[in-house]
């Protein structure tokens, strides 16, 4: 994702071939491409249409294909529910929070490690680790450190003479689920906003100070308009994320207490896999699909329009 | 599988991905279901045909991994013909699995049931052996209560080879410190009880609120011992739980929940972890706990275990209700059999329940009675205890969320965990389970 070369001018026109050489060339495209193809109509868009289907359906998954057709009853039904609703409004909070929060801290301790202080390749390597676990081992090692008796958490808040139930409040949950995920993919993002800042040549920092600008003002004019390709990355992939969670919250919480932190992915599996109605299930499936395929399409065409420049395939330079 | 690393640019791929999960599982199916059933032609009965029968079950657990494997070796050693091919996996596992396949269309030749809506739902789909006319001349040696959760209509479709009750397990000692001297036989005794030990500063009682399905048990007593059985049965008819006994069964859960008896944290906590609800009361930290027969075995594995201070007293009686302090509610396990399978299989699942064979694990401590004249063979004080409580049932309902349809039973644990967490009204948690009712066809 850091390849976004800019502008097409390396890109020189090939001489126009003949007929022939080019109907081979097609045959050998076809050739190349057909198994990836193959694959991914089976693997991801007969999927993707079947879910499609089976939401205008209500079924258990047993037997052959759905029968029991009720066109969009599945969707009306699931807006009319009160914990659909909440997963909405939950994906909304830690948007938020992954953006106001989680990006400036990932933003100031990539900038931070960029300075030359004494091992800041311990550092760099100590904040990626958390990235590295598994969400399963991330959330079984945190149920155990914010376990209300015994958690490790709260040993060191009774140090101070205070207590917190963590997850098993449904008014502490939804803080306490993002302070797991800001441990888990702080890292990520400081690398990739780390890797942005170091393409930034040091030349301009240079001038700025030489023109007396201040450290802040560096920042301000310099660093950030120059990060902002970066920056526009990390928030595009903290709210797809965001959008499909569910690992860490069902090994946290499984979406309790009382679907205080329950996610769309997390209802999508209780009713698809536990309840057995699959059609339900996969009218969710297809509002997460909707939501994640809208917000990308819309986030490309405006907000990234300028950083993918160059960067698509520009068919051997005839566009 | 959600890490973003293999996100591309097309984030949307993920979202892809998940969906794929979900239908793929969902069974546009055929593929692989592993359920390589031989079809040998059962129809001629000249010389055996060689047969192969897929056994499906989840006691990953000494003694019985090792007594059912002894089991299947003497059937192929009495049955030249047959090979049996078990695939033991655990719990979790083992529903996905069994899901997965029965999705896909097909079943095991033999497999592991809880019975009720679970396997109701499969035999709808066709996937299950009616049993009737095979087994008629042994049926009349088990317990009314093993047998009811395989039988529809009737007809049954499968034979069990546990069976238990839920009722509570208590720490005499913390019970004899809050000056209780008698397990209490009704409800206001037992909210009684419930202060008194509070007030002697024990936590009365331990709950994984995180798993919904202990917390269900105290409505579905509840509601058997003040709306009675039948209405239990007639209300998933019906689907209608909105009745003013239902309701009324919320107000008791509702009051017990206000006396706020459950450790700290319980919202949170699981039931087999080394900080959940059987560890909780395996290390003495709370005085009782409602589960099944299975509890003193997962007290003592999560936590230290009780020893001789674990008591069991049965659910108490509600003054005033329509349902029997007699009447039992659990569940326990069956064999049933795919409808494609050959005779064999019926035979092997005859030979597991003969008393003979069904004895040895009772006597090993593995499962309880499910043949009359077995509970002499219960060694362990408790579970004697329960299996006699069970042989006196006057009643029995099998775990709500395994007798309903599953999202109607997954409705119930889900409506009373907010009930307790005093999120919902007892009167919402009888609308939102009759609602989910009337999405199930």
């Amino acid at each position: 994702m850091t390849t976004l070369t800019r502008g097409p001018e390396a890109v020189k026109l090939p001489a126009p071939a003949p007929a022939a050489r080019r109907r081979g060339r097609a045959l050998t495209i076809t050739l190349f491409v057909l198994p990836a193809l193959v694959l991914f109509l089976l693997l991801v868009v007969a999927p993707i249409l079947v879910a499609f289907y089976a939401s205008a359906f209500r079924w258990n998954g047993f037997g052959g294909l759905p029968t029991n057709f009720i066109g969009f009853d599945n969707f009306t039904r699931l807006f009319s529910t009160e914990i659909f609703r909440r997963d909405l409004w939950h994906l909304l909070v830690l948007v938020l929070l992954s953006l106001c929060v989680q990006l400036p801290l990932s933003l100031a301790i990539a900038l931070l490690l960029n300075q030359r202080i004494r091992g800041r390749a311990v550092y760099r390597l100590v904040f990626f680790a958390p990235y590295v676990l598994s969400e399963v081992i991330t959330g079984v090692l945190f149920s155990l450190i914010l376990a209300p008796d015994a958690g490790m958490a709260n040993q060191v808040l009774a140090l101070f003479g205070a207590d917190s139930d963590w997850l098993a409040d449904p008014d502490t949950v939804m803080p306490s689920l993002f302070l797991v995920m800001t441990w888990k993919y702080f890292g990520f993002h400081m690398m990739i906003l780390l890797a942005g800042r170091q393409n930034i040549p040091g030349e301009l920092i240079e001038a700025a100070q030489i023109d007396g600008a201040s450290g802040w003002r560096t920042f301000r004019h310099i660093t950030l308009p120059l990060l902002g390709p970066t920056i526009r990355i990390s928030v595009f992939l903290s709210v797809i994320y965001t959008i499909q969670l569910f690992d860490l919250v069902w090994i946290l919480t499984g979406g309790g207490p009382s679907h205080s932190s329950e996610t769309m992915a997390v209802t999508m599996f209780e009713w698809g896999f536990k309840r057995s109605q699959v059609g339900y299930a996969s009218a969710i499936s297809v509002v997460m699909f909707v939501l994640a395929l809208v917000f990308a399409l819309f986030y490309q065409r405006f907000v990234m329009r300028r950083d993918l420049e160059g960067a698509t395939t520009s068919m051997g330079g005839r566009r | 599988m959600l890490r973003p690393a293999e996100k591309g640019p097309l984030g949307m791929k993920r979202s892809v991905v998940l969906i794929a999960t979900a239908v793929l599982v969902a069974g546009c199916g055929g593929g692989g279901g592993g359920g390589g059933t031989a079809a040998s032609g059962s129809g001629e009965s000249a010389a055996p045909a060689k047969v192969t029968l897929e056994w499906w079950h989840l006691s990953t657990a000494e003694p019985l991994k090792t007594l059912w494997a002894q089991r299947a070796k003497e059937f192929e050693a009495q049955n030249p013909n047959v090979t049996i091919k078990a695939t033991v996996l655990e719990n979790d596992a083992y529903k996905a699995k069994l899901t997965t396949i029965t999705q896909s269309g097909k079943a095991p030749d033999i497999f592991a049931t809880w019975g009720g809506g679970v396997l109701k739902q499969q035999i709808d789909a066709d996937l299950v052996k009616d049993l009737s006319s095979d087994v008629a001349d042994i049926l009349p040696g088990f317990t009314t209560a093993s047998l009811s959760a395989y039988q529809f209509d009737g007809k049954i479709y499968g034979l069990p080879t546990d069976i238990g009750m839920v009722g509570f397990w208590y720490n005499k000692k913390l019970f004899g410190k809050a000056g209780i001297t008698q397990p209490p036989a009704t409800w206001s005794e037992f909210l009684d009880d419930v202060k008194k030990l509070k007030a002697a500063g024990v936590t009365p009682i331990a709950l994984a609120g995180k798993e919904k399905w202990p917390g269900h048990y105290y409505w579905a007593y509840l509601a058997m011992r003040i709306a009675g059985l039948d209405a239990l049965k007639q209300a998933a008819v019906d689907k209608n739980f909105n009745t003013p006994d239902f309701v009324a069964a919320g107000q008791q859960v509702k009051a017990l929940a206000d006396l706020q008896p459950f450790q700290k944290g319980f919202l949170g906590a699981a039931y087999s972890t080394p900080d959940g609800q059987a560890a909780t009361i395996g290390n003495g930290k709370a005085a009782m706990e409602l589960m099944g027969q299975w509890a003193p075995s997962v007290q003592k594995d999560a936590g230290k275990g009780l020893g001789e201070d674990l008591g069991f007293f049965p659910f108490p009686a509600v003054e005033g209700g329509k349902g029997s302090a007699t009447d039992a509610f659990g569940g326990g396990g069956g064999l049933a059999v795919g409808v494609d399978a050959p005779k064999e299989a019926v035979d092997f699942v005859k030979f597991m329940t003969r008393m003979d064979n069904h004895t040895k694990a009772v006597q090993a401590g593995g499962v309880l009675p499910v043949l009359k004249g077995e509970e002499s063979a219960v060694t362990d004080p408790n579970l004697k205890e329960v299996a006699t409580k069970l042989a006196g049932a006057t009643g029995y309902q099998l775990y709500l969320d395994q007798a309903y349809p599953p999202a109607v039973g997954q409705q119930v644990n889900d409506s009373v965990a907010e009930l307790i967490a005093g999120t919902k009204t007892p009167e919402q948690v009888a609308q939102a389970i009759t609602e989910v009712a009337k999405t199930e066809e």
